[in-house]
């Protein structure tokens, strides 16, 4: 794997200096590879992971489950696009099993992500049923465990 | 008699006379302070990779509580058999040969105990872990010192064995990746030191701890070599590579002589590993190689980092092919160990061990642990190159 990439993958948060200094590159060549990332659509972007329960996250999310009939030509593709499209839509998956796709949906309200799920995303031709299910309580965001699951080290700060 | 005195002629002599760990001071001091930048600590800062940790949950619930036999869980030995048979190239039956002990500080114990004699020698190369010495102390054996060099990259050059042999000498102590140095053995090297051993008739007591965390060259275990299993006890353990030293799993593989003189002694004193900790190093050997390459990849880019960085400092480092310590020399500033550490943790918070704490081969080297982030590294590394240049 390339170092760059690799290093993103750890998951420790490093600016591109601290990054340079670890893989001994200089800050130019860190950015050009993070640009060549990005122009292979290895890494579409960078956003923060917030606490799901958190006052600044304060958002009701849905999990989805969406059929479909398929179109000819196009299979799934074009309807998960359009689908895919809606800002409100944070994720979207094709599945195997009893449903077609899995939508995430986040909205500032219950009341909000009813209504993209019942006007919009109901509404559109191939769409043959949805079943919403409320996101109730995270304990694992992205990799992250949330406070209260991560015990307090009592490691010694100089052992031999 | 006052009292004082009273309480101290409790004290038996040999333990009385025992040198306090240089560590424990500098611990001491660190502990109590906030916002320190360790580079001190011996152990890895990964948790122990949650498969590990639910087997052993699974164990409790399942009531797995009791003692088990002397020697540790058949099941275990089994894993640690063929662990060390693909990992180390060298056979022990699961029967009679691998004993299973409350992590290799024990094995460690139970080995000199259950060969040494009053007045034997031990030889033991140097800086090493702090309990070498010690422990052939409380045997009431005689520690017999071959230092090894930044010269050599903290290698044990093999003409010192045959410099410092003396008459008398019993077992020989290798510790290679060595704790705090870093510093491991070529093959070729461990090919003149079997022999050594060979020609002076010597037991090796090979602690290999760290021998997963070897980047360069591959690890070669001297019970591997030829004419060496039978004259090697062979120690092993989970604590590093897996990230379990709290689970205090370390084994002890050697002949059924030497094992069952061992067993004697950790029966009579031990009884038996925790069998919780037995249980979850099961599930280690079976299936966390894949979490033992993914640390280990980690801690060879903090090792390049911290190296570079030390040099760049102005302190002379050479490149440690294992464990996760380098040890620079300090000798430039003019400062010793205990001095440079001391102020060094006065002046910028950052915390590493003085080299002396290892024996007096480590005077003039401070151990940098790179058990710790990235971040932390860079902070830590930059705050040495400001100590540096302003003393």
């Amino acid at each position: 794997m390339e170092k760059v990439l690799q290093l993103l993958v750890e998951g420790e948060s490093l600016n591109t200096k601290q990054m340079a200094q670890v893989l001994n590159y200089s800050e130019e060549e860190v950015e050009g590879h993070l640009d060549e990332l990005k122009k292979k659509n290895i890494l579409l972007g960078w956003r923060p992971v917030f606490n799901p329960s958190s006052e600044i996250d304060e958002i009701v999310r849905a999990v989805i489950e969406v059929k479909l009939k398929p179109e000819r030509g196009g299979g799934f593709d074009k309807l998960a696009e359009r689908i895919s499209r809606f800002d409100e839509v944070e994720s979207c998956y094709l599945m195997s099993g009893g449903y077609d796709l899995q939508v995430v949906v986040k909205g500032k309200q219950l009341r909000a992500v009813a209504a993209f799920v019942s006007e919009r995303l109901a509404t559109i031709d191939g769409v043959l049923s949805t079943s919403t299910h409320f996101l109730l309580r995270a304990y694992k965001e992205q990799g992250f465990l949330l406070p209260g699951l991560v015990g307090d080290s009592e490691k010694p700060k100089v052992s031999p | 008699m006052n009292t004082a005195e009273t309480k101290t002629s409790f004290v038996a002599d040999h333990v009385r006379d025992m040198p306090r760990s240089g560590i424990r001071d500098f611990f001491e001091l660190v502990q109590s302070a906030d916002d320190v930048i360790s580079l001190g600590i011996g152990e890895p800062d990964f948790v122990t990779p949650w498969h590990i940790r639910e087997a052993a949950i699974y164990a409790l619930e399942k009531g797995k509580t009791s003692y088990t036999s002397n020697l540790g869980l058949l099941k275990l030995r089994k894993s640690v058999s063929k662990y060390i048979a693909k990992h180390f190239e060298v056979e022990y039956s699961s029967d009679d040969e691998i004993l299973i002990a409350v992590g290799v500080s024990e094995a460690l114990d139970i080995a000199l105990r259950a060969t040494v004699n009053p007045g034997d020698k031990v030889m033991y190369h140097e800086p090493c872990y702090v309990s070498y010495h010690p422990s052939v102390l409380m045997t009431h054996g005689i520690g017999v010192r071959v230092p090894t060099s930044e010269e050599d990259n903290f290698a044990l050059n093999p003409k010192r064995l045959w410099e410092n042999w003396e008459p008398g000498v019993k077992v020989l102590m290798l510790n290679f990746p060595t704790n705090p140095t870093g510093g491991t053995v070529t093959h070729e090297q461990l090919l003149e030191i079997a022999r050594f051993a060979q020609e002076k008739d010597i037991l090796v007591i090979s602690d290999e701890i760290y021998s997963e965390l070897t980047f360069e060259g591959g690890h070669t275990s001297i019970a591997s070599l030829p004419g060496m299993r039978d004259r090697t006890i062979l120690l092993h353990g989970c604590s590093k590579a897996f990230a379990m030293t709290g689970f205090r799993i370390g084994f002890a593989c050697a002949s059924p002589e030497l094992t069952e003189a061992m067993m004697k002694v950790h029966q009579y004193s031990m009884l038996c590993a925790p069998i919780l900790s037995q249980e979850a190093a099961i599930e280690a050997l079976e299936n966390g190689t894949e979490a033992v390459e993914r640390m280990k990849e980690q801690y060879h880019r903090r090792r390049d980092l911290v190296v570079r960085r030390l040099n760049e400092a102005g302190l002379k480092c050479h490149l440690p092919k294992g464990t996760f310590y380098a040890f620079p020399s300090i000798k430039s500033t003019g400062l010793d160990s205990k001095d440079f550490s001391y102020k060094l943790f006065e002046s910028k918070r950052v915390a590493a061990v003085p080299g002396n704490a290892f024996g007096q081969s480590g005077e003039g080297f401070i151990r940098c642990s790179y058990s710790t982030s990235y971040e932390n590294l860079i902070l830590a590394t930059d705050l040495i190159e400001s100590f540096v240049q302003e003393l």
